[in-house]
């Protein structure tokens, strides 16, 4: 029997990379997230939509570690980290992700320095990392922005001078820069005009075919979900009123929002 | 026998201006600040004769550690002869009693504004810079709560962005005085608006070095032998002004921070920033024994 037979045969994981358990939060007297749960796969997309309010974007942040819920619990399974993310301290949170969560937000002004370059607002997440050498920087940030189709000859331009899609990428190109294990995308397209929205879509599906990277799509957008994601979580009023694959969902919805929502958007 | 003749006659508790109280809370912080190298401590800041923005941060330093035995050098830009260095000067020895001096060698107390002496600091002496802006991260992010949490997580990344983006715009770092330095590998402090040339100065030195901002209430050390390293990238070397080569038009002394002087034909002479190490180079040469201290930099090269 030769050495390679001996080893065991490589089993596909199936263990989920995200898990996040029974996430409750409200701000005051409204409730944002109630008992809501996800498991998101390794190289798998997952979408989340529903109406302005529903609490999509809160669970964003959430995954973000940006807040802390008032319930729940959030396990990443990689290596060296705890059962449950949310008992991080602030300092554990920005480390874990500066190098693991990458995130684009909707509105640029959120994810970027407007006036710095283009090549220093993906540099800072570098410099967050701890890379000190300036040639680095310089290779890195160059390769993260022509990952994201970036127009090198303007990658020292700030990002005040772009336009809303080459701003994108810029968001994009800083998220990949450390090839972080899960990419989350908060209304990626969303302001863009139809063509540049086709574009920003591509490269992300190109990314995602060929890195496989982990990712997190938050859209209002049935259209880009369905483009884009492998699986779909409908949410409403902070809940998760249905969820399953794209097609299956969107195709044979069973809650009656769902088939209000795609009724009227398909 | 009377009561009067047991006790001793009244002598004021304070001199030097500041009452206990203020003397008390300095020393508080100053001990902070000697404690944690580099750490901004706020402070209860007093009002001083002298307005706002002009050195009260420092005076307040200086008033609280003087004594008769004291001997005190004031400087401004390097120079002991400027007016305002004049005016805290004279002021100190009035209110004290201590001894002034314009020479590095003689001084137990250097309070300066934007310059660290050419003459090697002993452990015996002290140097106290009055410090406009003491916040480091105030020009990328003007919060001070979030600067706060920022110091507390040693969070510098937008500081090395800053140097990064100097690089990418201009070829080289543009940061002139006050140029970021971390303090014991953890505290990122703004040395006060000294030079480039001076803040190695500041690095494992003998001589305690006590910062102290009056308008923006915070004050914090370098404690001799402690480690200031200026932030600069692995492959970028720190460059300090390219002074080493230029001659003092009125001393002769040559390797040392020059001040550039515009000449009418649009040429630029220079004389060396230490208005009294310029002093003792002209007595010197006019025939008289001056005693010279060792300086930091020799040839215009820094010895460490």
């Amino acid at each position: 029997m030769t050495a390679l037979a001996k080893q065991p045969p490589q089993l596909v994981r199936t263990r989920p990379l995200m898990t996040l358990n029974g996430i409750s939060k409200t701000y005051d007297d409204v409730t944002a997230l109630d008992d809501v749960s996800a498991q998101v796969y390794p190289g798998e997309v997952l979408g989340i939509v529903g109406e302005s309010g529903s609490g999509k974007s809160t669970f964003l942040r959430l995954m973000n570690l940006q807040e802390t819920p008032d319930s729940g619990s959030y396990h990443l399974d990689l290596p060296d980290l705890p059962d449950n993310l949310f008992t991080l301290d602030r300092f554990e949170r920005r480390m874990l992700c500066a190098r693991q969560i990458g995130i684009v937000y909707q509105n640029p002004h959120e994810g970027l320095l407007m006036t710095h370059s283009s090549s220093g607002n993906v540099a800072e997440r570098l410099l967050i990392a701890g890379e000190r050498r300036f040639h680095v920087l310089r290779e890195k940030a160059q390769s993260a922005l022509e990952a994201s189709e970036f127009p090198i000859p303007r990658m020292d331009a700030p990002p005040i001078e772009l336009s809303g899609g080459m701003q994108q990428r810029v968001q994009l190109a800083k998220a990949i820069a450390l090839e972080p294990a899960v990419l989350l995308l908060d209304e990626p397209t969303t302001g863009l005009d139809v063509s540049v929205q086709a574009l920003v879509l591509d490269t992300l599906k190109r990314l995602q075919q060929e890195r496989r990277i982990t990712m997190v799509l938050v859209s209002h957008d049935l259209g880009v979900i369905r483009t884009m994601a492998d699986r779909v979580m409908v949410m409403r009023r902070g809940q998760v009123v249905e969820d399953g694959l794209v097609d299956q969902v969107f195709q044979d919805p069973q809650h009656a929002y769902t088939q209000q929502l795609v009724h009227a958007k398909l | 026998m009377t009561l009067a003749s047991l006790t001793e006659n009244w002598k004021a508790f304070s001199y030097g201006f500041l009452d206990a109280s203020a003397k008390r809370e300095m020393r508080r912080k100053m001990i902070k600040a000697v404690a944690v190298p580099g750490c901004q401590m706020p402070y209860a800041s007093r009002e001083v004769p002298i307005a706002r923005g002009w050195g009260t941060g420092g005076l307040q330093v200086t008033l609280t550690l003087l004594n008769k035995a004291s001997v005190v050098k004031v400087i401004d830009q390097g120079a002991d002869d400027s007016v305002n260095a004049a005016s805290i000067r004279r002021f100190l020895t009035r209110v004290s009693g201590a001894e002034a001096t314009w020479d590095t060698l003689d001084a137990t107390l250097i309070q300066s504004r934007h310059r660290v002496p050419e003459e090697k600091l002993r452990s015996d002496q002290i140097l106290i810079l009055q410090v406009p802006n003491p916040e480091p991260l105030r020009p990328v992010e003007p919060n001070m709560s979030v600067a706060r949490q920022m110091h507390a997580d040693a969070d510098y990344g937008r500081l090395w962005l800053t140097l990064y983006e100097q690089i990418v715009r201009s070829g080289r770092i543009m940061q002139g005085a006050a140029y970021p330095s971390m303090v014991n590998r953890r505290h990122v402090m703004a040395p006060s608006p000294i030079p480039r040339w001076d803040v190695p100065k500041l690095n494992m030195a003998e001589h305690l070095t006590i910062l102290s901002a009056g308008r923006e209430k915070r004050i914090y050390a370098v404690p001799p032998h402690t480690s200031v390293e200026p932030l600069v990238f692995d492959d970028v070397p720190y460059k300090v002004e390219d002074h080493g080569h230029l001659t003092c038009i009125r001393s002769g002394l040559k390797g040392f921070f020059m001040n550039e002087i515009p000449q009418e034909d649009g040429t630029a002479a220079h004389e060396v920033s230490d208005s009294h190490l310029g002093i003792k180079a002209i007595d010197r040469t006019s025939g008289e024994q001056v005693e010279f201290g060792e300086t930091w930099y020799k040839d215009g090269e820094m010895q460490q």
